[in-house]
């Protein structure tokens, strides 16, 4: 019995040191949001809700023809979400405000995927397939992809769609920010280049960000003086302005700390090197060690009252 | 040890198990049209709604369902509560066949099943999901090498296969030999490494919906989600073998384990406490108990999860004269598991709620035939196995014969 104890406490020891050499500062979470990324201001006071983006969109990412011909307005008569056959579509609101012969004015919102700066969809994805890229795309690589559609749940924009009708290989989809347009051939977006009232401005994300306060700032009465994406979710690459607030066009209030933040402090701060499973697993060898010899001495039988 | 297991030796093709197997049946047909038509043809899920039922209750009430396996096993290996003996098998092979069939959901579940292997390829060390499919992997495998000495016990020294296979006789007692030799004298590391891995990903389950904060109904939405998911799974082990070992041993009419199940729930009194005060604390510190009384699906749920799942049985079991009596334990129990499978139900589905399109989502007949499926083909296996492996304690009459 002594001799068990002494072993006992010897491990438990051992145990303690183990411990104690791992209990090294834990590091703060550190953003890897790219330094300069580009990005997309959308003005929302210029959208004239055409479409055209849509079409775009449409055939620089080679997507299925749709069920209904763009330049069919009757669409917009719905609110749509983009699915896995659109990465981008266009939805009119009313705020109540009419012009000078008594016609409600709309006001129209494009969606698309926001290219967070810290993606919460990259962060949660189980093999890395989704990724956030130096010029500010999230790009998808379906070669990695096992379809847990983690992403679709981590997403707080409800964008990425799964093609639930494949049955073999289906991808995840959304808007890649014609990441190889921009990336080789030096071109903007599909959406981006097509807009013909120039809604959508390209560029820098610092840039825009100046752009945006700029023409808050130029034009208080037009805009509300908030730029959607400068801070929501640590940042996003596409950004927009708008004459009306957003909760009124179906934008939601999100947290301004980067998603991922939490469960990546608190994964790291647990699993980093492996140490807490590593000290759980002595910690345990010793208390089997200690307890090797006891047996079930102190056992009461309480069931044996029954 | 007095304690010794055997085979049962009963009739297989029982009425119950004829309903298992058309139910598995059902089941089947319901896959074979999931990788024809795709996840689409037979479930209701969405781009806003990506997991349902088969992640709420097939994967993540399923591992936590498993967690007598690893509780048992540190009872009676660990701290060397030896008299708990008889129920550490049954409790590791409701493990084996709970993970394997875990397993078998996500394949369905997953898009791309041929590619569930490439997380051991590509690392996300920073997804949790990462994390908990690594420990998974590893446990299921653990969780075979703890069953292997109960093979080795039937069949060492009388291998012997019919017609033609008998050439392999000898092949076989030569790998049953040398299983014998390695998970003899390294058993103390996989039940360790058992213990390990549970906790890591039993804990993990739980951290997987902290990336969604606008989506999860704040009554759930908690930085101590892991904790909780832990404490919870460690306080449903004991009860999940109480439940079970009582199924089994009525519908096979063996002995009630009444002097061991009776004892093992006084665990529970403390554990299942401090769940539930973890719970209730976490509600106050929060201040999300102002949400209680609005009568939505949402609250309504946490309260069946926390009242008839937590408090009611925690009370009973309180109580020396429930812990004996085999019907006041077997509903305390049964509570219990009920309480844990609603609230992992409730954390993916229904306290899951996507704000911008507010998809509403309802499994759809084809996801519970999948469902009901794998359940039955599970219970199929245990009865298969327990009929002719040494797992359920001997009864006593034999014993003494």
């Amino acid at each position: 019995m002594d001799l068990s104890r002494r072993g006992f406490f010897k491990v438990m020891g051992a145990t303690g040191a183990g411990l104690a050499a791992s209990n090294r500062p834990a590091r703060a979470w550190q953003s890897r949001a790219p330094e300069d990324p580009y990005g997309c201001l959308v003005d929302l006071t210029r959208c004239i809700g055409c479409r055209k983006c849509e079409q775009a969109c449409q055939a620089v990412n080679g997507l299925p023809e749709p069920e209904m011909p763009f330049d069919d307005l009757t669409v917009l008569d719905r609110k749509r979400r983009p699915d896995e056959k659109s990465f981008t579509v266009v939805n009119r609101y009313y705020s109540g405000k009419i012009d000078e012969r008594d016609q409600l004015i709309p006001t129209f919102v494009k969606i698309q995927c926001m290219h967070c700066q810290d993606p919460a969809c990259a962060s949660a994805c189980i093999v890395g397939a989704l990724t956030k890229k130096e010029n500010g795309a999230v790009a998808y690589d379906a070669s990695k992809c096992i379809g847990c559609r983690y992403c679709m749940v981590a997403c707080p924009f409800e964008i990425p769609a799964y093609e639930y009708h494949d049955p073999i290989t289906p991808r995840v989809m959304k808007c890649t920010f014609c990441y190889e347009r921009v990336a080789e051939e030096g071109k903007l977006p599909g959406c981006a280049q097509i807009c013909p009232v120039e809604a959508i401005t390209f560029g820098k994300r610092s840039t825009l960000l100046e752009v945006g306060h700029k023409r808050i700032k130029d034009n208080p009465g037009r805009y509300i003086d908030h730029v959607y994406g400068e801070h929501e979710v640590g940042g996003t690459s596409w950004m927009y302005i708008s004459d009306q607030p957003f909760e009124n066009l179906g934008f939601i209030q999100v947290p301004e700390k980067p998603l991922p933040q939490l469960a990546e402090t608190i994964q790291h701060s647990l699993f980093s090197y492996l140490w807490s499973p590593i000290v759980l697993f002595g910690m345990l060898s010793g208390v089997m060690w200690g307890f090797r010899n006891k047996g079930d001495r102190d056992i009461d039988h309480e069931g044996e009252n029954s | 040890m007095s304690h010794s297991s055997s085979p049962i030796r009963a009739k297989f093709w029982t009425p119950g198990v004829v309903v298992l197997a058309f139910l598995m049946a059902a089941g089947a047909v319901t896959i074979v049209a999931r990788y024809i038509g795709g996840i689409g043809y037979v479930s209701n899920l969405t781009t806003a709604r990506p997991w349902g039922l088969w992640i709420g209750v097939d994967v993540a009430s399923g591992v936590a369902l498993a967690a007598g396996g690893f509780t048992t096993a540190f009872l009676a290996h660990i701290v060397s509560r030896h008299y708990y003996e008889p129920v550490v098998r049954p409790a590791l092979l409701t493990a084996m066949l709970g993970y394997t069939f875990v397993v078998l959901g996500l394949l369905v579940d997953i898009g791309r099943s041929w590619a569930i292997w490439k997380p051991m390829v590509f690392w996300n060390p920073n997804s949790v999901l990462f994390e908990v499919a690594m420990c998974v992997m590893f446990y299921l495998n653990v969780l075979y090498l703890e069953f292997v000495p109960i093979v080795v016990e039937q069949y060492k020294g009388r291998v012997n296969l019919p017609g033609p296979l008998a050439a392999l006789n000898g092949p076989a007692e030569g790998l049953l030999k040398i299983a014998d030799l390695i998970t003899g004298k390294l058993m103390w590391i996989f039940i360790i490494l058992g213990v390990v891995l549970s906790c890591m990903h039993q804990s993990s389950l739980g951290s997987l919906m902290l990336i969604a904060p606008t989506k999860l109904h704040p009554l759930w939405y908690t930085p101590i989600l892991p904790l909780l998911f832990l404490t919870s799974a460690i306080a449903v082990g004991y009860p999940m073998v109480v439940f079970e070992t009582t199924l089994v041993t009525s519908s096979l009419k063996l002995d009630s384990e009444m002097d061991i199940l009776a004892p093992l729930t006084r665990f529970t009194v403390f554990l299942l406490g401090l769940y539930l005060a973890l719970k209730i604390g976490d509600l106050g510190v929060r201040g999300t108990y102002v949400y209680l009384l609005d009568g939505t699906a949402q609250t309504n749920a946490f309260l069946a999860e926390i009242i008839l799942g937590v408090i009611v049985p925690w009370v009973m079991l309180v109580l020396p004269r429930v812990r004996q009596s085999r019907r006041g334990l077997f509903i305390a129990s049964s509570l219990i598991v009920g309480g844990v499978l609603l609230n992992r139900v409730n954390v993916f589905v229904v306290g899951y709620r996507p704000p911008i399109s507010e998809a509403n989502y309802a499994p759809a007949f084809g996801e519970i035939l999948v469902t009901v499926g794998l359940i039955a083909g599970l219970m199929f296996l245990y009865r298969f196995l327990v009929t002719y492996l040494p797992v359920l304690n001997r009864p006593k009459q034999e014993v003494s014969a």
